[in-house]
């Protein structure tokens, strides 16, 4: 297959998939929000799907990552990066399907070393990078995230304990809108970053770009505006579910585990660190949670995301691999990859349409980790 | 097998710095806040609560930008 046309092929997957990225993702950030009524739902998803823009733009570090050395790029071609690909894609879709809380990060991550794996061999990917950036800090990061929440909102709820209702209930509403734009922010600094480094790597095995280039203009602008589109078009998911006046997470409590989860998502994009942006923000909520009060974990659901996050790394990888053989087989085994991979998403998105949007799949993992509040608007 | 421990390290601290930093000020604005209205009632003077107030807010946003100016400046 001609290699321009498989380049475009591979751009144009992973920007759908930073699209689906924004349309999972982005509306937890401004949830609570919209259920206090601070702002209203058409705003709020504006907002955020402008500050995910500029997030995108901000930093490159994480898209550095990915393209320059979690695998060997000398040994790999684009239609490796494809089958990562499409093996993240089906995975995410099957898992956000079935409800399991799972990590688009990590399943590109999988789906990427798992092609790499099988059509290269084991030492054509970096393990020791891999464990450095992906690994270690996707572990950290939510544990960092929590324990800053705990130590926030325990101080939050203390230092406040005795001002007025009135000054408190409107103080917080405006610093929940503040930390949620910081959080729309933090999440284009990484999650838009993985796209570009996929498009970046793609270019690099393509022979399109030098090795160890950072991703050119189009490619940022590109996965920036794809990741605001899939924000604001996947907003009204949300209004649906908030229109009820509920919230998962109180106001002062939110602005807690908000800023923490932000505070660590950039500091950690800065550093180059690729991290899930959805398990930094449970642990936030789990953090503030148990900074409220004592029993304020649900550490089932915790243990469940904890599941879920060992298997997604292995199981993309394997659908990764799977699909990265049949691709790097020749132009049948592409088209093949592709058809399998439309067919896949064609199915799910048939089956989802069957059923109503149900609260869990709008505000997913994060609400499985907090209980509903009533929100006195 | 190198992990870089120095850099999850600075992202604790720096994260725990910051959080703790922009909540405490925070919450201080809106107990000044809070005073200002106390003062308001009894008739007495608000000049120093409002200044309380913006002084913490604003310190607040400065923390912020400061932040996304660190992250842009690289």
């Amino acid at each position: 297959m001609d290699a321009s046309l498989l380049v475009i092929i591979v751009v144009a997957t992973a920007l759908a998939f930073d699209f689906t990225n924004g349309f999972h993702d982005t509306a937890n950030s401004m949830a609570t929000s919209i259920a206090t009524g601070a702002l209203k739902p058409r705003t709020a998803v504006a907002f955020s799907a402008v500050l995910n823009l500029v997030g995108a733009l901000l930093s490159v570090e994480v898209a550095k990552t990915i393209s320059g050395g979690i695998v060997d790029d000398a040994r790999i071609t684009p239609a490796v990066v494809f089958g990562g690909l499409v093996g993240a894609i089906v995975w995410n879709l099957v898992t956000w399907y079935v409800g399991l809380p799972s990590s688009s990060s990590h399943a590109l991550f999988g789906g990427l070393i798992g092609a790499t794996w099988i059509a290269s061999g084991a030492d054509a990917v970096h393990f020791a990078k891999v464990v450095d950036k992906v690994v270690v800090p996707s572990i950290a990061a939510p544990l960092v995230a929590g324990i800053v929440a705990l130590l926030a909102t325990f101080l939050t709820y203390r230092l406040t304990r005795r001002t007025r209702e009135s000054v408190s209930h409107k103080g917080f509403k405006a610093g929940q809108v503040a930390s949620a734009a910081l959080m729309s922010l933090a999440h284009g600094t990484n999650d838009a970053q993985k796209t570009m480094g996929i498009i970046t790597l793609t270019l690099i095995t393509a022979g399109m770009l030098q090795p160890g280039a950072a991703p050119p203009m189009w490619v940022v602008l590109s996965a920036a505006v794809a990741i605001a589109l899939g924000t604001y078009l996947g907003g009204w998911r949300i209004t649906h579910t908030l229109g009820k006046g509920l919230t998962t997470i109180e106001a002062p409590q939110g602005f807690a585990a908000q800023t923490s989860a932000a505070t660590v998502i950039m500091a950690s994009s800065h550093l180059g660190f690729a991290l899930s942006t959805t398990h930094v923000a449970s642990g936030g909520i789990m953090g503030s949670g148990l900074g409220r009060q004592r029993d304020g974990v649900r550490w089932g659901v915790a243990g469940r995301m904890a599941l879920a996050w060992l298997l997604t790394l292995p199981a993309a990888g394997i659908v990764g691999a799977l699909a990265g053989r049949v691709a790097s087989t020749g132009t049948v085994g592409v088209v093949v990859v592709a058809a399998v991979a439309v067919a896949v998403s064609l199915g799910i998105w048939l089956l989802s349409r069957r059923e109503p949007v149900r609260p869990e799949h709008v505000v997913d993992e994060i609400a499985a980790q907090a209980e509903t509040h009533k929100v006195a608007v | 097998m190198k992990v870089d421990w120095a850099a999850l390290g600075t992202v604790f601290g720096v994260s725990l710095t910051v959080v703790l930093g922009l909540v405490v000020l925070f919450s201080a604005g809106l107990r000044a806040l809070s005073a200002r209205e106390d003062a308001r009632e009894r008739g007495a003077s608000v000049a120093l609560p409002t200044t309380a107030a913006t002084a913490c807010l604003v310190a607040c946003v400065t923390v912020v930008l400061f932040g996304i100016y660190l992250i842009v400046a690289r």
